[in-house]
């Protein structure tokens, strides 16, 4: 379903030195798959969650989803795919502040070029615990709430891989198992492949693969 | 959701910000709205208010100070001519040309209501001969009396007066009223007249003036000039002594003077005959002038320059509110690069993200330039009775102009302008460095 071949990323240092950040021979997640990704800090984690999302190019090598060569796409389609095809929860939620819950869930399929689900979106807050609180701002929601909205949010459009980068960092452990749990019981309902990347030895045991970038990323040493 | 929801959302979030900037676009096209409206007005009553007449006959003097002071009752008067003259335009050389002639003797003023009036001496001719003004189908509006009736030319002391003046000084049908010799308060009172009238409201100036049987007025201290000694006979009285049954005998028309006569003529080329006589014939005691065209000039000469300087300036007061957005959304820009990058992220190109800007800019200028369009009327509807009182216009919360229709397109390229560069910068937002993410 996604299959990573031969993907090269450097980034540039301030005196133009290039700078290699990762060189993934092969990486590969089947459809309905769930991986956590581990990994030292700055080994390039965000950078291979980037790279897959479309947001950052790469310089070299093959992505492919569903099919779809991503690294192929002009900018324009690489966005419409990425709106239609992945989920992305991010470390901190990143939800929109102005906007309420389900603003925050139509949001996501705002960009599909697709109608917008409203009830879809309702449906998916609802299942995860949010039916009371839709039309809520962030700001007035507890922090497990507000990532089950950022859940929500990513899985608006049924993507086919949901990105998921450090979801419970900024959450205290009491509610790292109930974020993880959501995760999972999401993408196992809507039958959504998922990439984690954690920190956390907890969470990634809990998980049947469990990839270190290190083994990975032939770039040696990478920060 | 829409783009226009997601623009309105972020203006939400930074509701003062949005608010004070959406305001001082307000008060720029509320002034704007203001000059245009007020403009138009303003023409179309200086327009409204010379109809019914080809020409205006008077003294020799300034052509635009003859329209000033017969029409819109402001100025001095010019220096009069002798009643022959107007004679001339009733049973003489110009009456074959002419429909109707109605002089006008000016001078004398009335005080009341805190503000000074003129008194026209006229005959009563001039509401039974002569419309003021014309409806849009071109039919002409005729004076119409609101309570009691036109004075008659045999009561000399008989007057009507218009629909402000006895609104502001509460004068009605049966009060007697005194003028003023001169056109100032300090003058010394005349005789008193009888109101027989009160006009209806004309919208003209008009309303803002007293008229007076000019037979009566004659008989006034310092109206009538003094007669011609006859050899060998002694020197007549200058006011004639009243009859037999002391009633008041009419001046005799050698002493009677007039400031002005309004001129109807019976087609246009009478007109051009009678400008043509009265200007560059032999006999050149008066001159005849075009009120429209004279209030032509005062348009092109003071009314348009002081319009065009006034509309410059609330230009440059919409450029600086349409500025103030440039100011407010781009200094936003920083704080909200993490949304727009969590919006790319979530599949927004980067096209979207500079339209939702644009978007924003946009909807702050109509927004604000819809507010100004209702404060610029609601401002015009309670200076209203102010305006009327001093300028004698009158203007209303449904005064549109068409030039307004032209500001809603003029406000969405405009804003369309400033909001390109904060655009442009969420355009070029570096989705990875905004959302904080590591390596």
């Amino acid at each position: 379903m996604l299959l990573l071949e031969d993907v090269s990323k450097a980034y540039r240092e301030p005196d133009g030195t290039p700078l290699p950040i990762l060189d993934v021979e092969r990486f590969q997640i089947d459809a309905g798959e769930q991986v956590v990704l581990r990994g030292r800090s700055g080994c390039g984690k965000t950078t291979l969650l980037n790279c897959i999302a479309g947001l950052t190019t790469v310089d070299r090598g093959q992505i492919t989803l569903r099919g779809t060569d991503v690294t192929g796409l002009p900018e324009v389609a690489r966005d419409r795919f990425r709106a239609r095809f992945i989920g992305y929860v991010f470390q901190t939620f990143n939800l929109l502040q102005g906007f309420s819950a389900i603003e925050n869930v139509l949001l996501g399929m705002t960009f599909t070029g697709q109608r917008v689900d409203h009830d879809r979106a309702a449906t998916l807050l609802a299942d995860l615990g949010l039916g009371h609180r839709l039309t809520h701002k962030p700001a007035a929601l507890s922090v497990g709430e507000q990532q089950r909205v950022a859940v929500a949010r990513a899985l608006a459009n049924k993507p086919a891989l949901l990105l998921a980068d450090e979801p419970t960092a900024n959450v205290d452990s009491a509610h790292q198992q109930q974020v993880i749990d959501v995760l999972r019981e999401a993408c196992s309902r809507e039958e959504v492949a998922m990439l984690l990347v954690t920190h956390s030895p907890e969470v990634a045991d809990q998980f049947d693969r469990v990839e270190h970038l290190e083994d990975v990323n032939r770039v040696v040493g990478a920060v | 959701m829409s783009f226009w929801k997601i623009a309105w959302r972020n203006m939400q979030q930074r509701a003062l910000a949005s608010s004070l900037t959406g305001l001082s676009m307000a008060l720029g096209v509320a002034l704007m709205i203001l000059v245009i409206v007020v403009y138009g007005v303003v023409v179309d009553q200086l327009e409204n208010d010379a109809q019914g007449y080809n020409l205006i006959v008077g003294g020799k003097g300034g052509s635009l100070q003859l329209v000033l002071n017969t029409v819109f009752h402001l100025d001095k008067p010019l220096y009069p001519i002798p009643y022959s003259y107007y004679k001339r335009f009733v049973d003489g050389d110009l009456a074959p040309y002419t429909e109707v002639a109605i002089p006008y003797c000016l001078g004398d003023s009335f005080v009341g209501g805190g503000q000074v009036f003129r008194v026209v001496a006229t005959t009563p001719d001039l509401f039974e001969r002569l419309p003021y003004g014309a409806n849009e189908d071109g039919t002409e509006q005729n004076y119409e009396f609101a309570d009691g009736r036109n004075f008659k030319t045999e009561n000399f002391f008989e007057a009507v007066v218009g629909s402000r003046v006895a609104r502001k000084c509460g004068l009605k049908v049966g009060d007697l009223f005194e003028p003023t010799h001169g056109l100032g308060s300090a003058g010394d009172k005349h005789r008193q007249f009888k109101i027989v009238g009160v006009l209806k409201r004309t919208g003209t100036a008009n309303d803002r003036a007293l008229f007076a049987n000019m037979e009566g007025f004659y008989l006034l201290e310092g109206h009538a000039l003094t007669p011609e000694p006859v050899e060998g006979q002694p020197t007549p009285p200058t006011i004639p002594p009243p009859d037999e049954n002391g009633n008041p005998r009419p001046l005799p028309e050698a002493q009677r003077e007039v400031t002005s006569i309004l001129v109807r003529c019976k087609d246009s080329f009478g007109a051009q005959i009678l400008d043509t006589q009265i200007n560059k014939g032999k006999d050149r005691i008066a001159q005849a002038v075009a009120p429209r065209y004279q209030v032509q000039r005062l348009q092109d000469s003071f009314v348009k320059p002081v319009q065009m300087v006034l509309m410059v300036l609330t230009v440059l007061i919409v450029i600086v509110a349409g500025i103030s957005i440039l100011v407010s959304i781009y200094n936003s820009m920083a704080e909200r690069a993490h949304d727009i990058a969590v919006m790319r992220a979530l599949g927004a190109s980067r096209n979207a993200v500079m339209s939702i800007v644009l978007v924003e800019s946009i909807l702050l200028s109509l927004l604000g330039g819809l507010a100004g369009v209702l404060i610029g009327h609601t401002v015009l509807a309670l200076a209203a009775p102010v305006v009327e009182e001093h300028a004698g216009v009158a203007v209303s919360f449904w005064d549109f102009n068409w030039q307004e229709a032209l500001l809603v397109p003029g406000l969405v390229a405009f804003a369309s302008l400033v909001g390109f560069m904060p655009a442009m910068t969420a355009y070029r937002t570096d989705v990875g460095r905004a959302l904080g993410g590591g390596r």
